[in-house]
């Protein structure tokens, strides 16, 4: 099953490679990764999105809370949460696909933030599966280019990952 | 006033109480032996391969309730002190490992001896740290002492590259260290411990299953009172020798691929099982689900909460210091006036003492050839249980482990987890050191002695007088058993053709060397040898070479399905295994 582990760790070198090496060394999956400093700068948040059964995730879970720059960490699964991710997709946008392309981005409330003659770009948010759809929705022969950043995600409510 | 960063290693280890490091010069670390060369507080072993400097300073932990440091160069110093520091990871062993580490400004740049230490060692170490600046070493190294040694041990690496070693700051050790992120736990949970208790005096076929951990957070005491004060069974794993001591008739024996038949049978029919310190590896459980074939309650003590539900699914798990834990147990225990109910626990003993009757550990002995059991027996008795014995990896470890019966705890050091052919000799020289007096016997095979066999070199130059067991059977012995068990006695590359004399190798390094090849001579030799207390004497007994280890779990065999020694073949159709029916005991 996948779950959204999300991580507070020492802001120091070398935390983001023990994470991902753990990972590797103990053959688990990661989904995607997201990584960034928070408003406290000695403390950076990861987003991994992994997927396995139970005990695996049991496993998981206690043995990135056995890695000493690990401070914190929540399985965002256990209860309500939000997810979202961000992809940037360059389209081809020429002829009949142009108004289309329009059409598209704006039924799944994307932007268009580049323009060329014979393309867009489209900067799309939501939970990876509304990404995953809308690759999906549109002809494969007129995507160009795509990059997303993985999922990031918070609990609903009252519900913090805080030291 | 600012001292350099190489005195201030130093420093931090004399105010650490550090006795001794083990160690090997080279470029990058040039200042921190020149910091040595100026102090006396810290003596300085210098080993002959770096692999050694960790072995033994491992050995030196295991041994002593003090902590093993050992120093190397950048580059291939570093990457030669791998196995060790995997060694000590996989067992758990507090250690602090420096290493050199060319300048900052080099790093990056493929400098000369330039390894990236801290990306090597990052799976097997319990953690690491690179120091860059010179103001943040003495902390560094109060952090790796405090995080070696707290929660559950294990060896911390301290990365110093030669720039760091050269500038100068003030000296200040902290006294104590608080870290946010690493708040090891002490005391298990109250709600659980008495969950246990409670389904401890329940128990109609209760067994205790002590492993390394109850040795490392010294609870043998604890251990022993439980276990005495419930008349349960206990076993040890390869890794708890000597938590409960081995000749006790509540011992039941080492338990495993190679434990005795009453202890794995035991294990496998218990309906109540008390893990302590102990996880439940592959060697004990091959498969989980074979192994809960019988159904059990199982009560799991450890300080490592990964530890816990790995393998194998437990129904009480208590998290915390074993020692702590335990104590807790027996302070409930005395207040309780209940007790296990004892006809059903009478009933349990008298099957295992029919499990123990066949003596699983019988060998056939002979008057022409040496049986390597036979050695260890004899070591055994004239030692009473009392030396400490290292050995390296393989039917000769095994068997020391099944017939030296050890009576305390930190006595017995091997390398359980990794399997570090090599390991004994170095680590019999940490041991020696930590322990002056006593008599340390390194029980070893002619090919695992080969793989660390300069460091007879260190022991000349400090005078560590160990006592080597070697059981030369000319083969690889545990491959070539399982060679002739699973590859149609195809001996492939298992046979050691062209060994040394080690008799004149060992005179050659200064050493007393005897050759023992009549099973008569073999209690005179090990008399001789040990009463030698100033002189390291290398035994080289010539062994039966067809001897192989008994009883034995096969992988993917469940622990009631053991092979079983030429003796007991006829147990092993299954008389005692299945016709009995172990769910009606009470």
């Amino acid at each position: 099953m996948r779950h959204i582990l999300s991580i507070l760790v020492e802001n120091e070198a070398g935390a983001l490679s023990r994470v991902v090496g753990l990972f590797s060394a103990r053959g688990y999956n990661i989904d995607s990764l997201t990584v960034s400093t928070t408003e406290d700068p000695t403390l950076s948040r990861m987003t991994i999105v992994t997927n396995g059964s139970d005990d695996i995730i049991e496993q998981i879970t206690k043995q990135l809370n056995k890695l000493i720059e690990v401070v914190k960490l929540i399985d965002l699964n256990e209860s309500d949460h939000i997810e979202r991710e961000l992809m940037l997709i360059k389209v081809r946008a020429t002829g009949k696909d142009r108004d289309e392309m329009k059409r598209m981005s704006d039924i799944f409330r994307g932007r268009i933030i580049d323009v060329t003659e014979k393309t867009y770009t489209i900067e799309l948010t939501g939970t990876s599966q509304k990404l995953d759809a809308f690759i999906e929705a549109v002809d494969r022969a007129v995507i160009l280019e795509t990059v997303r950043t993985g999922a990031s995600g918070i609990g609903r409510g009252e519900r913090i990952l805080k030291i | 006033m600012e001292i350099s960063g190489a005195e201030i290693v130093v420093r931090c280890l004399a105010e650490e109480g550090v006795e001794f490091i083990f160690g090997y010069p080279g470029g990058a670390v040039l200042e921190i032996y020149d910091a040595i060369f100026k102090q006396n507080k810290v003596k300085h072993v210098l080993v002959r391969h770096e692999q050694g400097a960790v072995h033994a300073a491992d050995g030196y932990s295991r041994s002593s309730q003090k902590i093993g440091v050992a120093l190397v160069t950048s580059g291939p110093g570093a990457t030669n002190a791998i196995t060790g520091i995997a060694t000590a990871y996989m067992d758990s062993i507090p250690m602090v490992i420096l290493s050199g580490q060319v300048p900052t400004p080099a790093i990056g740049l493929d400098a000369f001896q330039e390894v990236d230490m801290v990306g090597i060692t990052r799976p097997c170490v319990k953690h690491n740290i690179l120091v860059k600046d010179v103001k943040d070493l003495a902390s560094a190294i109060k952090k790796a002492f405090y995080i070696a040694t707290t929660g559950r041990p294990g060896p911390v690496v301290v990365d110093i590259p030669k720039d760091v070693t050269i500038a100068k700051t003030e000296f200040h050790y902290p006294a104590s260290v608080q870290m946010r992120s690493y708040n090891p736990p002490s005391k298990g949970h109250p709600g659980q411990i008495k969950k246990a208790v409670n389904l401890m005096l329940e128990a109609k076929r209760p067994m205790v299953y002590v492993g390394g951990g109850a040795v490392l957070a010294n609870a043998s005491e604890q251990v022993t009172e439980l276990v005495r004060m419930l008349g349960f069974p206990c076993t040890n794993t390869l890794m708890g020798l000597g938590a409960y001591p081995g000749t006790d008739p509540l011992f039941v024996g080492m338990l495993g691929m190679h434990g005795t038949y009453e202890a794995n049978l035991s294990m496998h029919y218990c309906d109540v099982l008390i893990a302590i310190g102990a996880r439940f590896d592959d060697r004990v459980v091959s498969v989980p689900q074979q192994f809960l074939s019988s159904p059990k309650k199982i009560i799991h003590i450890d300080i490592d909460p990964s530890s816990i539900a790995k393998r194998v699914k437990v129904d009480i798990p208590i998290v915390g210091n074993v020692r702590e834990v335990l104590d807790e147990m027996l302070s409930l225990l005395k207040q309780s006036k209940e007790r296990p109910d004892a006809t059903a626990l009478a009933s349990w003993w008298k099957q295992i003492d029919e499990w123990r009757a066949p003596n699983s550990l019988y060998y056939q002995p002979s008057d022409e050839l040496i049986k390597p059991q036979y050695v260890i027996q004899k070591l055994y008795e004239l030692t009473g249980g009392e030396a400490f014995v290292t050995s390296d990896v393989g039917q000769h470890q095994m068997w020391a482990a099944q017939y030296y019966k050890f009576a305390k705890p930190r006595r017995w050091i091997n390398s359980g987890g990794l399997g570090t052919m090599g390991f004994g000799l170095p680590a019999a020289m940490g041991v020696q050191l930590a322990n002056p007096d006593a008599d340390v016997v390194c029980v070893t095979g002619e090919a695992s002695i080969q793989m660390c066999i300069q460091e007879l070199s260190t022991c000349k130059q400090y005078h560590v007088p160990v006592k080597i067991v070697n059981l030369n059977n000319r083969y690889l012995g545990m491959v070539r058993q399982w060679q002739e068990f699973f590859y149609g006695n195809r001996y492939s590359e298992s046979y050691m053709d062209a060994l040394p004399d080690f008799v004149k190798l060992a005179e050659s390094y200064g050493h007393v060397g005897m050759r023992i090849e009549q099973p008569a001579d073999v209690e005179g030799a090990l008399r001789e040898a040990l009463k030698l207390k100033e002189r390291l004497v290398f035994m080289d007994f010539i062994t039966d070479q067809t001897e192989n280890v008994f009883p034995m779990v096969q992988n993917g065999k469940g622990l009631n399905q053991m092979d079983l020694p030429p003796h007991m073949r006829n147990l092993q159709q299954g008389t005692v295994a299945k016709e009995r029916d172990y769910g009606n005991l009470s």
